[in-house]
């Protein structure tokens, strides 16, 4: 086993991550020796502006990418050494994905979308379940391209959270969206969570949804910046963007 | 260089795997076309040089004898510019170093010039000398089969004697490019068939003929009508027991050159089109796809100002780069493949000279064609590249509509998991575009299927005409006829073991202005070596009243059982007859009639004459049969039943293993064009959603078999319906390559079909591994960053 050994309650723990690109000649440090730790239950926020690295890190936390050094451990797994097999394992049964272009597949139905998802793993909700928790109970049938981007994203959201995963990863959830319907989106996202109490971890560039949140980080050149925990949480509907 | 066209060489490296597919095609075709025109066009310059060189005849008559003094009446003709008289006699031959007799035709030159028409071409050697009466010239393709040469002694059983031929040279004749026995047989046996040219003298003096002549040729003069030189001729020669004149569309030789160089011409219309259309369909793809792919750049070019006309003409440029390097491809394998099948047809067709020639005419339509396909193929993405306003392009492609598919319209939406659905409802929404890929793929399986298909049918003709009809292990044919007792000394002979007679006599056949020149074969009523058996394997009885006709040949003629049709003998006692057709048989081959022995003897008012007989033969006393059977002088020729078929065979292997080779290549080529394309263009499309897929936790294996879904789903439709194509097609072409005299049957056996599936499915497989490598590499980070 790995010396570092991630403390019980940590749902990830990040060890001195650092992520290099080349791009020809230049070299990018998009992440530069993050060390953090996200919580079980957890409603974490991780805030920065364009550049900060905040979407590598999800990306890293997720599966979808891999650090030039450092490790990241899910719960005592330590992700950062798993192969591609073991990778789409872990996404297939302990990840939830929100982006922010939806990324619905245009061929398929609001439940179908759904259903792709609750086809892969073992006790799922059914699809109009999913559907229904996020407000979307009468738009079962249609195609995205029938649908508002805001309908859109919920239906993103449902097939997140349709196999009830460990963890939600979500990349500028709102940002697409207009303020009225990214609150809207928002409060579902922060209510279905809280229902199902699943840890959910949301990046924006957008400083007022961090007021919803319990944690705080703040990302600035590949570092992390601060880490603060919300004392007074706000709800979406009382924000203003 | 202007910046499109730098844009064109980077659009063209970008996608060169679509492209090569593409150019791919079109090679094909463009090779296909270059390679049997340029066959067509050499064979039939060297036939058109080869009959004005040597003065190849027009109009043709045999007869029982005549005076030489006819020559001249003959030539005085209106019509007529020259006639030549010969004597021209089958006999059975002892070649060195073979063990079954051969038949020569033996066809008398004369000695002190040369003939004036169909005159020979000396190939080694050289001509007739008037000193020597034992010289004789030999035909080329006979020679080299049985390994004769300047020099080598032939023995001849000319009139019932044993005489020694010394071959003094090798030559050609225009009337024998295609040096066949009879005027039934399809193929040239060159083992056993030769042509055997001897001085007139010493040929006239061997068979009795001094003074006289047996055969006759004619040349037209210019304008002259050839049905009255036939008729006046016929008229001439009827108290010389002629038997009927005929042209050159009748002379066997030139009648397979014409129906192959016919076929040809049929074949490099057909095959280059397929290809071509294919490669139109796939072009009109690329560039669709292309222009979609590219809305914004061209929104960008027209807002700096290029006009409509510089980027209309851009993506011309495009399609045609790609077609013009396939049809470079397509070009230099097809002169190549041109060269090999003129060569190949030289085997089966005797020319002096037989020279490869493309031509700038075959060029300049080949670039006409490539210009076209190129165009076309464009067209569609050129058009909507130049109607696009530029603020409009400046958006991204609107999201794509869809709704459930047909099946699931029907009722059958919960069986269907989610990627099926997905891959089902892809193909609905582009209707034209599956089509068109599934009929690509289904003209791949066809091409299989017709292109095995004659096999099959070679196999079937071959199973039906020596297992079903002949069950002799040896046909033996006397030089003239002769009486029955032949039969019983046959029967003494060693390793025979049963004799069944039959009695051959060329006829015609008339009803009304309708006539056609057949063979009357005359069997014992109860024979069992050689049955008369109709396509539905039914086994018929020789008539011992009337006449059995053939059912096609009795439908051209316009009669049916129970009417009465006029027959001449075409033999020695010239006569005709009023004979009734007894009953109508469907048979492959439509050039016999039936009778039965004794009841042709009556209607031939003669005795219990025979032509040949049908044998059996004990195996183990073969040897000794073929021996004695070369000392018997009255035997023309001996066909053992295992070396026709054995010979039949390997005339057909080597064809069949070249057909096959280029039957894979090609449709491995459409199913990689169509598939390879078909899954660039999906992936493109729905990358990001395969991408997504991934992300959700698919894996690797699910999202190939989403992209590749499609193509499979394609695939498996196109085989069947490529199959029904296929049969279709073979169908359609026996219809058309069968005549009254030969009808080709269609046959596509089990295994044509398992190969074109098999072919056309590994193809579609292998191609589609190729994707593997684009989906590991799948960029899944960039995927989320693209807005719809």
């Amino acid at each position: 086993m790995q010396a570092q050994k991630a403390t019980p309650a940590a749902v990830f723990h990040v060890h001195g991550v650092t992520k290099i690109y080349r791009m020809g000649e230049v070299e990018v440090r998009a992440l530069d020796g993050v060390d953090l730790d996200l919580y079980a239950g957890e409603f974490a926020v991780m805030l920065g502006p364009s550049g900060s690295g905040k979407s590598t890190l999800l990306n890293i936390v997720g599966g979808l990418d891999v650090p030039t050094s450092g490790q990241v451990f899910f719960r005592d797994w330590e992700l950062t050494a798993a192969d591609d097999t073991a990778l789409t394992r872990y996404r297939r049964h302990a990840l939830g994905f929100v982006f922010q272009f939806y990324s619905l597949i245009p061929s398929l139905t609001a439940r179908e979308n759904v259903a792709l998802v609750t086809e892969l793993v073992r006790d799922p909700m059914t699809p109009e379940e999913a559907l229904k928790l996020v407000g979307l109970g009468d738009r079962l049938d249609h195609f995205p391209s029938q649908l508002s981007g805001g309908e859109q994203q919920r239906v993103a959201i449902a097939r997140a959270i349709a196999k009830r995963p460990a963890v939600l990863l979500c990349d500028e959830p709102t940002g697409a969206l207009d303020s009225r319907t990214g609150k809207l989106v928002l409060e579902t996202l922060v209510r279905v969570c809280a229902e199902l109490a699943t840890t959910t971890v949301i990046i924006t560039h957008n400083a007022v949804i961090a007021d919803t949140a319990d944690r705080v980080v703040n990302l600035h050149n590949g570092r992390v910046s601060s880490v603060r925990i919300n004392t007074v949480k706000r709800s979406p509907a009382e924000l203003e963007w | 260089m202007s910046t499109l066209d730098h844009k064109l060489l980077h659009d063209i490296g970008a996608s060169r795997g679509q492209i090569a597919a593409i150019a791919l095609v079109v090679a094909c075709g463009i090779s296909v076309f270059v390679a049997m025109l340029a066959a067509y066009r050499s064979l039939e310059l060297s036939q058109r040089a080869y009959y004005r060189a040597n003065r190849f005849a027009d109009v043709f008559a045999h007869l029982t004898r005549a005076p030489r003094a006819l020559e001249a009446r003959i030539a005085a003709l209106p019509g007529v510019a020259t006639a030549q008289v010969r004597v021209i006699s089958d006999v059975s031959l002892d070649v060195p170093g073979r063990e079954e007799p051969a038949t020569g035709r033996l066809v008398s030159v004369p000695e002190r010039a040369r003939p004036r028409l169909d005159d020979l071409s000396v190939r080694a050697g050289r001509y007739l000398q008037p000193s020597d009466r034992s010289q004789v010239l030999v035909s080329e393709a006979f020679a080299n089969a049985n390994h004769l040469h300047v020099g080598s002694l032939i023995g001849a059983v000319i009139n019932g004697r044993l005489q020694h031929l010394r071959v003094v040279g090798i030559a050609l004749s225009p009337e024998f490019v295609y040096e066949i026995h009879g005027a039934t047989d399809i193929w040239p046996d060159s083992e056993r068939f030769g042509v055997i040219w001897m001085g007139e003298r010493a040929l006239s003096a061997a068979f009795d003929m001094q003074g006289a002549f047996n055969d006759l040729e004619v040349a037209l003069a210019p304008g002259a009508d050839e049905q009255a030189v036939v008729e006046r001729i016929d008229a001439l020669l009827a108290r010389y027991g002629g038997l009927g004149a005929y042209g050159r569309a009748d002379q066997p030789s030139h009648r397979f050159l014409s129906s192959e160089l016919a076929q040809l011409r049929v074949s490099a219309t057909i095959v280059p089109a397929i290809f071509l259309g294919i490669a139109i369909f796939l072009l009109h793809l690329l560039l669709s796809r292309t222009v979609g792919t590219q809305r914004t750049q061209i929104a960008m070019l027209k807002a700096f100002g290029y006009g409509n006309g510089a980027i209309g003409l851009h993506y011309v440029w495009y399609g045609l780069v790609i077609v013009a390097s396939g049809a470079l491809l397509g070009l230099g394998a097809g002169l190549w493949l041109g060269w090999i099948l003129t060569r190949y047809y030289g085997v089966f067709f005797h020319f002096p000279i037989l020279r490869f020639q493309a031509g700038i005419g075959l060029l300049a339509l080949t670039l006409l064609l490539v210009a076209l396909a190129g165009v076309a193929g464009s067209l569609a993405g050129v058009r909507s590249a130049m109607l696009l306003p530029p603020a409009e392009a400046m958006r991204p492609q609107p999201p794509a509509r869809y709704r459930p598919a047909l099946v699931e319209r029907m009722g059958l939406h919960a069986l269907l998991p989610s990627p099926i659905r997905m891959i089902l409802r892809n193909v609905e929404r582009a209707p034209l575009k599956s089509l068109l890929s599934c009929a690509g793929l289904a003209l791949g399986v066809a091409t299989l299927v017709v292109g095995r298909s004659s096999f099959d049918a070679i196999d079937l003709m071959l199973a039906h005409q020596f297992y079903v009809i002949e069950r002799e292990d040896a046909t033996i044919a006397f030089d003239h006829t002769v009486s029955l007792r032949a039969s019983h000394e046959l029967a003494a002979l060693p390793g025979v073991i049963r004799v069944e007679p039959f009695r051959a006599v060329p006829i015609r056949v008339r009803k009304g202005h309708r006539s056609r020149r057949i063979a009357l074969l005359a069997l014992d009523a109860r024979a069992t070596l050689y049955r008369i058996v109709d396509l539905r394997g039914r086994v018929l009885q020789p008539p011992r009243q009337g006449i059995l006709l053939n059912e096609r040949l009795a439908q051209a003629l316009g009669v049916r059982p129970g009417e009465r049709i006029a027959l001449d003998v075409l033999e020695s006692a010239r006569a005709t007859r009023s004979v009734r057709v007894a009953a109508t048989v469907d048979e492959l081959i439509g050039t016999t009639a039936y009778m039965e022995r004794g009841a042709a003897a009556r209607l031939l008012r003669e005795g219990p004459a025979i032509s040949g007989a049908y044998v059996g033969v004990d195996a183990r006393e073969r040897t000794a049969l073929e021996a004695a059977l070369k000392r018997m002088p009255s035997v023309a020729n001996v066909a053992f039943r295992d070396r026709t078929i054995a010979n039949f065979r390997s005339t057909i292997a080597q064809s069949l293993a070249v057909s096959t080779a280029l039957l894979i290549l090609f449709a491995t080529v459409i199913a990689f064009g169509v598939v390879y394309n078909s899954a660039r263009i999906a992936l493109a499309e729905h990358g990001r959603e395969l991408a997504v897929l991934r992300i959700l936790g698919f894996t690797r294996g699910e999202v190939t078999l989403v992209l590749l879904g499609e193509q499979a789903l394609l695939t498996a439709t196109a085989i069947p319906a490529g199959i029904v194509a296929g049969r279709a097609i073979a169908l359609s072409f026996s219809a058309a390559y069968s005549s009254e005299l030969y009808r080709i049957p269609t046959a596509v056996s089990t295994t044509t079909e398992a190969f074109a599936t098999l072919v056309i499915a590994a193809a579609a497989f292998v191609c589609g591994m190729l994707f593997q490598r684009q989906l590991a590499a799948l960029d899944l980070v960039g995927a989320l960053k693209i807005g719809e």
